[in-house]
C-alpha cells in the first residue's frame, strides 16, 4: 500500500526544495531532508518507498534545479500524478526515471491508501480503480531503463532516435 | 509549407522539416551551463555518462553567476572544481565571477545569435530568444548528455503568437508587458508550447530580453522575438529564418501598449497580476534592482532617472545588482550608478545575487522586496516568511523613494507630497 501525499496548484520547485537547500550549498548528502521543507514539513520525515503524490496543474514549475525530482527520488516517490507538469521538471523527472502519469486525480483525499501498478497504469483506490493515462511506448522504455543516463548507456542513443 | 520561427529553427537544426508536435533529436548550437548547476553536471557527464571529453568546447559557455563570488567553503569548493575542469576541458568560452548573468552576457558576447538552437542549465534561458534564438533551460541530466553528444531530444513545441499593438505609454515598460502577459496567459498557459512576440520593432534587444526571460514563467518551452526592428540591424539573421504569416499558430494574443497601466505580481505567484493602481498602499523594507529581467544598464537609467536629486526612504533597503560588468561600467561611465549610490543604494556584483535566495540580500521574516525579478515564489529570496512583489525598474524606483509601493507617474508629477507621504 501507498500512501497520497495531496498538493495544490502550481507547486514550484522553490516549494520543492528551496534555493538555498541546494546541493551547491550544503551539499548532495543531506537532499533526502529537503523536499517540501518549508511547503509541507511533515513530508520528508513521514514519507514511504512507493508513496504517490497527487497534485493539482501545472506541478514544478520555476527553476531547471534537477535536485527537486531528485530528492524526491531519493525519499522513494513512486510516482506523481498531475494534471500537467511544468516542462522542464517533466523532462528532469523522467530522465530520472520518476514515473509521471497527466491525470487530475485532485478528488483524492490526502493520506488515501492507494496500490499503484505502474506498468498497467491501473490505481486501486478505496473508491474504485482509476485507469491511468499511459504515456508513450519510449518513455515507459526509459522508466523501464532506469533513467535517461542508462537508456543511452545501454542502447547507444536518445529514445525514439532510429538505432545506427 | 509554412512555420513557425520555432518550427524553422528545429528544421535547421535537425536537418530536414519539422512539425509541432513531433519529437526529435537534434544537435544543438551551443551548451551553457551555470556554476550551481556545473558541479552535478560534470559528474552526471564524466561518471554516470563515462564521457572523457566534452564534444565541442568551443560551443560550451560556462558562467559563475549564481552565487557570485562565493558564499560558502561548499560553494568556493565546488566553483574552484568548475574552473579546472573548464581549463582541462580547453573550454574557451568561460565567464568568472562578476562578469554577468549567463543570459545577459552571452548576448552582450555575441555568443547568442538568430536561429541559433541554444540549451542551458538555468530555466531563464529562454532569453536568447531576444535575439531570434531557440533558448530553452534543461536539468542536470539533459545538460550533461547536450555536453556529451552535442544533441538533445524536443518535442517541437506549438507556438502562440503575441502582437502588440502602439507604443508603451510615460511610465510604463518592457516588464509591465511581461507581467501583463503572465496575468493573461497564466503561469501554465504556455506550457510545452513556444511563444513569438511581434510588433516589437521598436523595443532594444534588453527590452526584448525583458519579455523573453519571462517566457518560463508561463511554462514556455521558448520565447522568440520576431528577429525585426532596428535593434536587429548589427544581427544577422539567417535567410531561412523569416516570419510566415500563414504559420500555424495554437493561440493568437493582442495587446495595446498605448493602454497599459503599470503592473505589479503580488504574493506569492508570479501571474498573480493586478495594475498597479488597484493595489493599496503596501510598504516595503527591500527595493532589489537586477537580475536577467531588468538589470541592465537601461533599467539602471531608468531608476536613476527618478531617483537623480532624491533619497532612498530611510526604512527602506536599496540593493542594486547590475547584470553585468559591462552594465556597471557603462552605469559608471555616465554618472547612473554615482545617482543611486548617492541616493542611498547599495551595489551588488555582477550576477543572480539574492534572486535566489543564497546570498548577497537574502531576505528576512517579515521582510517585503519590491523586486525587478523574475519569481516572488515564497521562500524563494530567503525567508518563507518574506513577501516579493515583482515590478518594473520604474516602480522600484518610485516605491524607493516613497517607501511604499508607488506609481513612477505619482512621483514624477507631484515629487515633493511623494517624497514626504
Amino acid at each position: 500500500m501507498s500512501r497520497v501525499w495531496r498538493f495544490g496548484n502550481d507547486i514550484n520547485t522553490d516549494q520543492i526544495v528551496p534555493g538555498r537547500y541546494a546541493p551547491y550549498m550544503t551539499g548532495e548528502a543531506e537532499l533526502r531532508k529537503y523536499p517540501f521543507i518549508e511547503a509541507r514539513p511533515d513530508f520528508a520525515p513521514n514519507v514511504q518507498p512507493g508513496d504517490i503524490i497527487v497534485a493539482g496543474r501545472n506541478f514544478g514549475c520555476g527553476s531547471s534545479r534537477e535536485y527537486a525530482p531528485q530528492a524526491l527520488k531519493l525519499v522513494g516517490i513512486g510516482a506523481i500524478i498531475a494534471p500537467s507538469f511544468a516542462r522542464i521538471f517533466f523532462r528532469n523527472a523522467l530522465n530520472l526515471g520518476i514515473p509521471l502519469f497527466e491525470a487530475d486525480l485532485t478528488w483524492l483525499a490526502d493520506g488515501t491508501e492507494v496500490t499503484l501498478d505502474r506498468d498497467q497504469g491501473l490505481l486501486h483506490t478505496p473508491q474504485g480503480t482509476v485507469q491511468l493515462p499511459q504515456p508513450p511506448a519510449w518513455m515507459r522504455e526509459v522508466w523501464a531503463a532506469g533513467g535517461i543516463v542508462p537508456y543511452v548507456r545501454r542502447y547507444g542513443r536518445f529514445p525514439g532516435e532510429a538505432a545506427a | 509549407m509554412s512555420q513557425t520561427l520555432a518550427e524553422q529553427i528545429l528544421s535547421q537544426t535537425a536537418g530536414r522539416p519539422v512539425r509541432a508536435g513531433e519529437v526529435i533529436t537534434t544537435p544543438v548550437d551551443l551548451a551553457m551551463v551555470h556554476d550551481s548547476i556545473a558541479p552535478s553536471v560534470i559528474r552526471v557527464l564524466h561518471e554516470e555518462l563515462g564521457a572523457e571529453r566534452v564534444w565541442d568546447p568551443e560551443r560550451i559557455a560556462v558562467a559563475i553567476d549564481h552565487v557570485a563570488p562565493a558564499a560558502t567553503v561548499q560553494t568556493a569548493e565546488q566553483q574552484n572544481r568548475v574552473r579546472a575542469w573548464v581549463r582541462a576541458q580547453g573550454i574557451r568560452h568561460f565567464f568568472e565571477q562578476g562578469r554577468g548573468i549567463a543570459h545577459q552576457v552571452l548576448v552582450e558576447e555575441g555568443l547568442a545569435q538568430p536561429g541559433m538552437l541554444i540549451v542551458g542549465s538555468d530555466s531563464h534561458s529562454t532569453a536568447y530568444g531576444a535575439v531570434a534564438a531557440f533558448g530553452t533551460g534543461m536539468g542536470t541530466t539533459d545538460m550533461a548528455l547536450a555536453l556529451a553528444t552535442g544533441r538533445t531530444w524536443l518535442r517541437v513545441p506549438e507556438t502562440i503568437r503575441i502582437t502588440a499593438h502602439g507604443r508603451l505609454g510615460f511610465g510604463v515598460s518592457a516588464k509591465d508587458v511581461a507581467l501583463k502577459l503572465a496575468r493573461e496567459l497564466r503561469a501554465d498557459g504556455a506550457t510545452y508550447q513556444a511563444i513569438e512576440y511581434h510588433g516589437f520593432d521598436d523595443f532594444s534587444i534588453g527590452e526584448r530580453m525583458t519579455l523573453t526571460t519571462m517566457a518560463i514563467e508561463v511554462g514556455a518551452k521558448a520565447g522568440i522575438v520576431a528577429p525585426t526592428g532596428a535593434a536587429m540591424a548589427e544581427r544577422p539573421v539567417p535567410a531561412w529564418l523569416r516570419v510566415q504569416p500563414e504559420a500555424r499558430y495554437s493561440r493568437s494574443l493582442s495587446i495595446d501598449l498605448e493602454r497599459l497601466e503599470p503592473q505589479i505580481a503580488v504574493p506569492h505567484q508570479v501571474d498573480n497580476v493586478v495594475d498597479l493602481a488597484e493595489l493599496g498602499r503596501v510598504e516595503v523594507t527591500v527595493v532589489y534592482l537586477g537580475t536577467c529581467t531588468n538589470g541592465r544598464y537601461e533599467d539602471l537609467a531608468a531608476a536613476a532617472r527618478l531617483l537623480r536629486g532624491r533619497r532612498v526612504h530611510p526604512r527602506v533597503r536599496m540593493l542594486v545588482v547590475p547584470a553585468s560588468r559591462d552594465a556597471l561600467q557603462q552605469a559608471i561611465a555616465d554618472g547612473t550608478l554615482a545617482t543611486l549610490l548617492e541616493a542611498g543604494a547599495a551595489l551588488g556584483t555582477p550576477g543572480c545575487g539574492a534572486c535566489i535566495g543564497r546570498h548577497m540580500g537574502v531576505l528576512g521574516p517579515g521582510d517585503v522586496c519590491l523586486f525587478t525579478g523574475n519569481r516572488n515564489f515564497r521562500g524563494r529570496m530567503g525567508s518563507p516568511e518574506a513577501r516579493i512583489y515583482l515590478a518594473s525598474p520604474e516602480v522600484a524606483a518610485a516605491t524607493a523613494i516613497t517607501g511604499y509601493i508607488t506609481d513612477p507617474r505619482a512621483v514624477l508629477d507631484d515629487a515633493p507630497s511623494a517624497v514626504a507621504a
